[in-house]
């Protein structure tokens, strides 16, 4: 239990001032994802161009781990190609976190992840077309 | 004379909870096993395995035996005739048979009343029966700090309602309803009444015929029995009268090319091989709790929310809010909280700690183990004005000191969580 979310100031801080939060106006997609075994829920907005995303923004409520792994990805992919945060894996945002979750709370840590995945796969098949 | 340090002694995973510091308070999702119980279930399988109601064999015939002698058993533990006891998977599939049998059998369109109070196990499967049948539903208040009186019930039945269903204790609030003056009310008015009574059967004493209640649901595992075994209790009248819910094997006495011949009761509602080891394993888990009797349990587990009561009143922590009634006689072993910042914070989302992150410190930081979530329970949940709760349950095992624990943890993560 050494690197444990009790120890995370990483976690912490983004739980506190979540980086990006907020709306997009007219974004190109938009979700509303939710983690039904504890009801915490995330709306994200991208503003696409270029196969890269220009913004990413989100409102989440839901736990510490939820709310700072929202924070720390979009922070990650903000400005990136998307068929590079494609090829990201799940265990490549675990990573971001710095700590070892059960596999409970891995749910908390990638609803945003399912998120945003969802939405470019939804926009690469769109404008592939 | 009751003692939990002495009870824990027959539970096989208490060496590992002795030894990894862990306080197991989630008896409300399910209990743990004595040795009894896991014995029974092994000594089965080692000794008598074999199907029921089949072979003229000398292990065929010791299967069944043990198999309706474990009917018997835990038929009479709650009060009722073995015939008028239906093995089931669980509570959930006890209110299922229920909803759905009782709504054909009736046979025309008609309101049933549940509570807020109640599980989704008996809120989905009325949702379920509406939908395919066409009746409606009516879902009353309930109070969050009292029991359900006659006087709620009377107000919200009609000339159209033919069903009232209700929780005996929320699995949520602790909240122990009086069901007796209840039932007894709806059969002068030729109403049927449901019991679920998965949160009471294991922790006081029940008594079906007292309920004056038609049918009554309850699941093993949250009375130390195996999981997968549960019970409907009803009157052997009504569920002479209710048509079978699934078909198959052993629910029959005769099949023909276009129709067949229902068994008896209780076999009618049992369609194909039953859950042998569930029964047998949760005898054995009758057994115990008989010898420890319903009373001392009740007694005992009254003592332990009314400890938790106090504390928190004395404690006085800013950021704790729980729910439920303040009055231990109407209060199950069962206590709910959140916590939350005393001051509006400027953050964009709300200013509550999250259940989930309650329950994973208070695991890391105490060894406490609690739940988080809904618990199955999203219309109570949502009219305290929250999304989700930490729920903290006691059983036999449980001490004092557990509850200690249980403040220590939400002392220390409102030192971590809340600045």
């Amino acid at each position: 239990m050494s690197e444990d979310i009790i120890y995370s100031a990483i976690i912490d801080e983004h739980y506190e001032e979540p980086r990006n939060f907020g709306k997009i106006e007219n974004p190109d997609e938009n979700i509303m994802e939710t983690n039904p075994t504890c009801g915490d829920t995330i709306a994200m907005y991208l503003r696409l161009g270029d196969g890269k995303i220009k913004d990413i923004k989100y409102v989440a409520r839901g736990c510490l781990i939820s709310v700072a792994s929202a924070s720390i990805l979009s922070e990650r992919v903000s400005g990136k190609d998307i068929k590079e945060i494609l090829k990201m894996k799940k265990e490549d945002i675990l990573s971001y976190l710095g700590i070892d979750l059960g596999p409970a709370r891995e749910k908390c840590a990638l609803l945003s992840y399912d998120a945003l995945i969802k939405m470019l796969k939804k926009y690469e098949s769109e404008t592939n077309q | 004379m009751f003692d939990p340090v002495e009870i824990r002694k027959h539970f096989p995973i208490y060496e590992r909870f002795q030894r990894e510091n862990i306080v197991y308070l989630d008896n409300a999702a399910t209990t743990q096993k004595p040795k009894e119980v896991i014995d029974a279930i092994v000594n089965y399988y080692e000794n008598s395995n074999s199907n029921v109601h089949r072979g003229v064999y000398r292990i065929g015939e010791e299967a069944t035996d043990l198999y309706n002698k474990s009917r018997e058993n835990i038929a009479g533990f709650t009060g009722g005739k073995p015939e008028g006891t239906i093995f089931v998977r669980n509570a959930t599939e006890a209110l299922n048979l229920a909803a759905n049998s009782l709504t054909r059998m009736i046979g025309k369109k008609f309101e049933v009343l549940v509570s807020r109070m109640e599980h989704h196990s008996n809120i989905v499967p009325w949702q379920i029966a509406s939908d395919t049948f066409g009746i409606r539903l009516k879902m009353m208040e309930s109070n969050i700090d009292r029991p359900l009186s006659w006087g709620d019930i009377e107000r919200n039945i009609t000339k159209d309602t033919r069903i009232v269903s209700l929780t005996h204790v929320s699995n949520l609030l602790g909240t122990i309803n009086d069901l007796r003056e209840i039932g007894k009310n709806l059969h002068e008015r030729g109403i049927y009444f449901i019991v679920d009574a998965a949160q009471s059967v294991p922790h006081m004493p029940v008594n079906f015929r007292d309920l004056n209640c038609d049918l009554m649901a309850f699941s093993g595992h949250k009375m130390l029995g195996p999981s997968g075994i549960g019970v409907l209790q009803g009157t052997p009248e009504i569920l002479e009268d209710m048509p079978p819910y699934m078909g198959g094997g052993e629910m029959i006495k005769e099949v023909f090319e276009d129709h067949f011949i229902a068994a008896d009761i209780p076999e009618k509602f049992e369609a194909g091989t039953p859950n042998i080891e569930g029964a047998i394993g949760l005898s054995a888990a009758v057994n115990f709790l008989k010898n420890l009797r319903m009373e001392s349990i009740r007694q005992h587990e009254k003592d332990l929310i009314a400890y938790t009561l106090e504390k928190e009143d004395e404690l006085n922590i800013p950021s704790l809010i729980s729910y439920g009634p303040r009055d231990p006689e109407v209060r199950g072993g069962i206590y709910s909280f959140n916590m939350r910042k005393n001051v509006e914070s400027e953050r964009p989302f709300g200013n509550e700690v999250h259940p989930h992150d309650i329950s994973h410190l208070a695991d890391r930081i105490e060894g406490v183990e609690v739940r988080s979530g809904h618990h199955c329970a999203m219309p109570q949940t949502v009219s305290l004005g929250v999304y989700a709760t930490a729920r903290a349950s006691f059983y036999i095992y449980n001490t004092r000191e557990d509850v200690d624990h249980l403040f220590d943890a939400i002392e220390k993560i409102g030192k971590r969580m809340i600045k």
